[in-house]
């Protein structure tokens, strides 16, 4: 059952093949037996008792697509009275007074939570290494990382634990391990989905996204996690389209734009051969191919890495040892408190990105760094826009390499370097995708497609009919 | 580029305290950080305004009115310490 698309699922449950007991029983039980670390927190009894309501819906027949489908959600979003950690001990002990608009949705939608999935430390991070709860193994090869920060997401996806989950994209977080474990994310337009009760890390960055086998499976899913919400102030009132409604759309004439800065050096060979005999299936099935250039694209890395942690450094303040959350023993007094508190709950990482933003944005030095890469992003941003003139969608690698191995990068700097690929969709706003394109040395390599603002169906289309002639998504390890 | 003064500052302002022992490497570690920051200084951005939001929306606001239920018992559940419905704290005035 576990190699089955949402899609097959749903209608094997309407056929009654097998109840949705039996088969959240069969992930339950492949969890319990896998070593891959991909879960924070199994939900094992809610998850059995969510099946067997959703049995009941079925047998009256009041299903919908996704009544009975059990999935692991990311642990950055608040679920009423499940523990809600964000990866970091600070959390460890937050059991979440209220449902995040995404988990309430899904819930909504008769879904099954088995858990919730690993993940980098409030998202910071592109191993999953920096996870207060342990690093995740990648389903391919246990001594390789699955990436990050999703890592316990896309392991439980390409591992065959769950039929799909949730994650967050703040600078690649979707697309950079869905592309390491083999698997289909997208990260949608900025504002597309709502963020309420998402455990903020950078606010003008963060979006959620679905993490699934298909593409067809992240429409399904897309479909029952976007929309308006008034509790988040930077959500769109766009209108929700049904994100399956075009999937099988022929693609012939799509202009493919191809950012030469892309291809250039740092890109591992092999990686590089993979992602252009993607494109050349494109071109075969009637796609036009054009080399684009995208100037400030290299200044993404820069960029990003002052803007996010200085809304980190501002977001994780809340974070104080006072309301919630982890607080040290025996404060000698109220600095004592906050002191120890966050520099005992805070892991290295995290405490790094909090001290470069606390600095970027104190007096003297604002200008030079924060105003400085918010007026770069407009740069990064308005490349984008001239692309988009020229061509439907780009394309080119998520990942310089593939999975590397777990523990490989001694510091900080390198991993962010690898983040090339993915950053500037986040920095500009824009949806983005990673869908597995081909295999170096057994491991998984994903293609990025990146689309215009509100692009999603089109995104999507695109994936399908790539997966209609290919079958590295059915592919498992 | 940040010294041992300034890590100081950087702390305190950031409410956290750094173990003497790792007071090098974090400095390192913040200086190669802001390293990278420096490839910034290669692009002319004047004339070029910063980016406040993605899409350039702006803030959405709302009629001032009372939309939250008093869930304080709720939310106080999961504190450290509480009491007589406050947030229990060290004694800050003796």
């Amino acid at each position: 059952m576990h190699t089955k698309t949402i899609a097959e699922l749903a209608q094997g449950l309407k056929n009654k093949d097998f109840s949705s007991v039996e088969l959240t029983q069969h992930y339950l039980d492949r969890i319990k037996a896998s070593d891959l670390n991909a879960f924070i927190t199994i939900t094992d009894e809610l998850a059995l008792q969510q099946a067997k309501s959703a049995d009941e819906k079925i047998a009256k027949g009041e299903a919908g697509k996704l009544t009975g489908i059990p999935y692991a959600h990311k642990d950055i979003f608040c679920t009423k009275g499940v523990k809600t950690s964000a990866g970091s001990k600070m959390l460890d002990n937050f059991i979440a007074p209220y449902d995040a608009t995404v988990s309430h949705k899904l819930n909504q939608s008769g879904l099954v939570m088995l858990g919730k999935s690993n993940m980098d430390e409030f998202a910071m991070g592109s191993s999953n290494e920096n996870s207060f709860y342990g690093a995740v193994k990648n389903p391919w090869n246990t001594s390789k990382v699955p990436g990050g920060s999703s890592g316990g997401s896309a392991a439980a996806v390409a591992g065959g634990l769950s039929s799909f989950a949730t994650g967050t994209d703040t600078g690649g977080s979707i697309r950079q391990p869905a592309s390491l474990c083999g698997i289909t994310g997208l990260k949608p337009t900025y504002g597309r989905i709502s963020r309420y009760g998402m455990i903020a890390y950078a606010s003008s960055l963060d979006q959620a996204g679905p993490m699934t086998k298909t593409a067809e499976d992240a429409a399904i899913v897309l479909n029952a996690m976007a929309g308006f919400d008034a509790k988040d102030s930077t959500a769109s009132e766009q209108d929700v389209p049904d994100y399956t409604a075009n999937l099988n759309d022929a693609i012939n004439g799509l202009t493919i734009g191809l950012p030469k800065e892309f291809f250039a050096d740092g890109l591992e060979d092999a990686v590089a051969t993979e992602v252009m005999n993607a494109v050349k299936e494109f071109e075969a099935m009637g796609a036009i191919i054009k080399e684009i250039s995208l100037p400030n694209s290299a200044y993404a890395i820069p960029t990003y890495y002052i803007v996010a942690p200085c809304e980190c450094s501002s977001n994780l303040s809340r974070m104080d040892g006072v309301r919630y959350g982890y607080r040290c023993d025996n404060p000698k007094n109220l600095e004592d408190l906050y002191l120890r508190s966050r520099s005992e709950g805070f892991g290295a990482e995290v405490k790094r990105r909090i001290m470069i933003g606390a600095y970027a944005l104190s007096a003297g030095y604002y200008d030079a760094y924060y105003l400085k890469a918010q007026k770069t992003r407009h740069l990064i941003s308005n490349d984008f826009k001239k692309a988009f003139t020229e061509v439907d969608v780009i394309m080119g690698p998520v990942s310089p390499t593939t999975a590397f191995d777990l523990g490989s990068f001694k510091d900080p700097v390198s991993m962010y370097l690898a983040d090339i690929y993915t950053l500037s969709a986040n920095l500009a706003g824009l949806p983005a995708m990673s869908i597995p394109a081909g295999f170096s040395q057994k491991m998984p390599v994903g293609l990025q497609l990146i689309g215009n603002y509100w692009s999603e169906p089109k995104l999507l289309n695109i994936a399908h009919q790539f997966q209609q002639q290919t079958d590295y998504h059915a592919q498992m390890p | 580029m940040i010294n041992d003064t300034e890590l100081k500052q950087i702390a305190n302002l950031a409410k956290l305290s750094i173990d003497a022992d790792a007071q090098n490497e974090t400095i390192k570690d913040l200086n190669a950080i802001l390293d990278l920051a420096t490839q910034l200084t290669e692009i002319n951005t004047d004339d070029i305004p910063p980016m406040a939001h993605p899409l350039h929306m702006t803030q959405r606001l709302r009629a001032d009115v009372v939309t939250e239920t008093d869930q304080s018992e709720l939310f106080q559940s999961i504190a450290p310490n509480t009491g007589n419905q406050h947030y229990l704290v060290p004694t800050v005035i003796e």
